[in-house]
């Protein structure tokens, strides 16, 4: 870091006021807190809400684990984690869930469950999930504060009539506490149930919309659904009926990433979060995981 | 009989408004803009009740305000003055002081709405029957099996084929948006039906089977109508009694049978026997 620069590169204001944000976000669960998105060295949709939560929030000693589709390698990951350990200095990475105390991630949720010592931080591009239905921000505020998500349902309806099931794959509408329905960002279905009754504070944020909203430890997040086509996970079974497992460490209880082998042109299927396959490969036997 | 919805003095103004703008406007001075600042007196002083299972129409050329008394009172707009009550198992809710959620929730669980234009009261993006789920929705029914079943019944109930439900309201012809659009207000057996120049713009034929089934609905149901037109072939029909409407006012108000046939202002007069 180059002399004069604070640390975690926002200023101290704007770190102050992300953080009165997220508390406002915690008591006020699944609420769509306005902040003022400070520019960032890196493009808006990078994960600057993400990372904003994450250099407002982390302190020297912390450890931080920074993964991007389950992965720590990514190209996303590994530039956010080189400059969170660039302008934070003190902080400490790891690519381990276990040893991690504040997670920063795109698109999944760590297969391992978080622990009340352990929060979590997601980055999200669209934060409203009512923004498919409608247009205008102050009707959207309208049927949030009047839990009026009829619209949204109909969305379910007409995929049920079209093609015989829900056919949303992430970014699952997910009502918290009984009122509001945020857009858990872009993590797949699998990863939805995570959210209900954590042990871990969920933050998510996004740069670009310049919203942060929360899902606090032990609440409730239940996944929009009718009472007679319920919400389900991705099932990863192949024709034979069977689920697949991971081609590299056996585990069939993670949610599973499609490769082409090049040599062989088969569908491979492998464990999408790196270090809990890592794990079950040390282990040598898959225990169970948040869907076993 | 119960009275299910009163109103008193309800007035809209489009405009800045001045002190002549009543004074200077109506029937006598035969226009509805103010000389003066040249603000639209839309309604004034509009009153009437209506009870349980009555049809009321009101009749009127266009611009005499029948519409934008009825959108007042569907929330479309916003009255400049007056009161409404409506009454509904036993609770009273005056109108006008809900706050903008209430009336919300109000419109969506008492009144339906039927307008002209079909774009206004349907979703074109959505099927026939997600409109009526929709309706369903909002009013918590959350299974599916039961709204395809209600949406069925409903579609069914307005002569639209339910083979159809899964279509675009877009691909249906008039009529059958009209009637997609009764069934959709219809979803939630609302207490108050609001009907705005429902038949306007389609064939006789048409006119003839929509109005068949709004009298069929109403001996049914027992559902209170209002019923808003330029058409005295709809009022004589549908409507039990009737308000006349010329610039904003109402002119002439009394049973259906004794407007069409004795008539007492000169305006309705002139209106019956044009039709003649």
């Amino acid at each position: 870091m180059s002399a004069g620069m604070q640390f975690g590169f926002l200023d101290e204001y704007a770190k102050r006021e992300i953080r009165r944000a997220s508390l406002k976000a915690v008591a006020i669960p699944g609420y769509q807190v306005p902040y003022s998105s400070r520019e960032m060295p890196m493009g808006r949709g990078f994960g600057t809400g993400g990372l904003q939560l994450t250099l407002s929030l982390i302190g020297p000693g912390e450890m931080l684990k920074v993964i991007d589709q389950g992965s720590d390698d990514s190209v996303n990951a590994v530039n956010l984690r080189a400059f969170i350990e660039m302008t934070c200095p003190g902080i400490e990475t790891t690519t381990s869930t276990v040893e991690a105390e504040l997670i920063q991630s795109r698109h999944r949720i760590p297969e391992r469950p978080l622990r009340e010592d352990q929060f979590l931080v997601l980055q999200v591009p669209y934060p409203d999930p009512l923004v498919i239905v409608e247009s205008s921000e102050e009707k959207r505020k309208m049927l949030h504060g009047e839990a009026d998500y009829s619209r949204l349902l109909v969305k379910l309806y007409e995929d049920i009539v079209k093609f015989n099931e829900i056919t949303i794959s992430h970014r699952y509408p997910t009502r918290i506490a009984d009122h509001y329905v945020i857009d858990p960002s872009p993590i797949p279905r699998w990863d939805v149930p995570k959210l209900d009754q954590s042990p871990a504070l969920v933050l998510l944020g996004a740069g670009r919309e310049k919203k942060i909203y929360a899902v606090p430890p032990y609440t409730k997040a239940e996944p929009i659904a009718f009472e007679d086509v319920p919400f389900r996970v991705e099932d990863f079974y192949d024709q034979k009926g069977q689920r697949r497992a991971c081609a590299r460490c056996g585990c069939r209880n993670s949610f599973l990433d499609e490769y082409v082998d090049s040599t062989t042109g088969e569908l491979v299927y492998r464990c999408s979060d790196s270090d809990w396959c890592d794990e079950q490969l040390l282990i040598g036997d898959a225990p169970e995981a948040a869907h076993g | 009989m119960d009275k299910v919805l009163s109103v008193e003095a309800l007035s809209k103004r489009y405009g800045k408004g001045c002190q002549h703008c009543f004074a200077l406007t109506g029937p006598a001075f035969d226009t509805n803009i103010c000389p003066e600042c040249g603000s639209v007196v839309a309604a004034h002083e509009v009153s009437f009740d209506l009870h349980q299972g009555e049809i009321l129409g009101i009749m009127g050329e266009s611009g005499s305000g029948k519409s934008t008394a009825v959108k007042c009172l569907y929330f479309d707009q916003i009255p400049t003055g007056g009161r409404a009550v409506f009454n509904d198992q036993g609770e009273s809710f005056s109108l006008f002081e809900l706050n903008a959620a209430q009336q919300r929730r109000l419109a969506s669980r008492c009144f339906g709405m039927v307008y002209q234009n079909p774009h206004l009261g349907l979703n074109f993006d959505i099927s026939a029957g997600g409109n009526i789920a929709e309706r369903l929705l909002m009013a918590r029914v959350d299974n599916y099996a039961d709204i395809r079943r209600r949406a069925t019944s409903l579609l069914e109930r307005t002569e639209v084929m339910s083979e159809r439900m899964d279509e675009l309201p877009r691909n249906f012809s008039g009529g059958m948006q009209q009637r997609v659009q009764i069934a959709k207000a219809l979803a939630i057996n609302p207490p108050l039906l609001l009907l705005d120049e429902v038949t306007t713009g389609l064939d006789l034929s048409v006119q003839a089977a929509i109005l068949d089934l709004i009298l069929e609905i109403q001996q049914q149901s027992r559902t209170s109508m209002i019923v808003v037109t330029h058409d005295l072939g709809v009022i004589r029909l549908l409507a039990d009694r009737t308000l006349v409407m010329k610039h904003g006012r109402v002119v002439e108000t009394g049973l259906t049978d004794q407007i069409l046939e004795d008539p007492q202002h000169a305006y309705t007069q002139r209106l019956v026997a044009s039709a003649l």
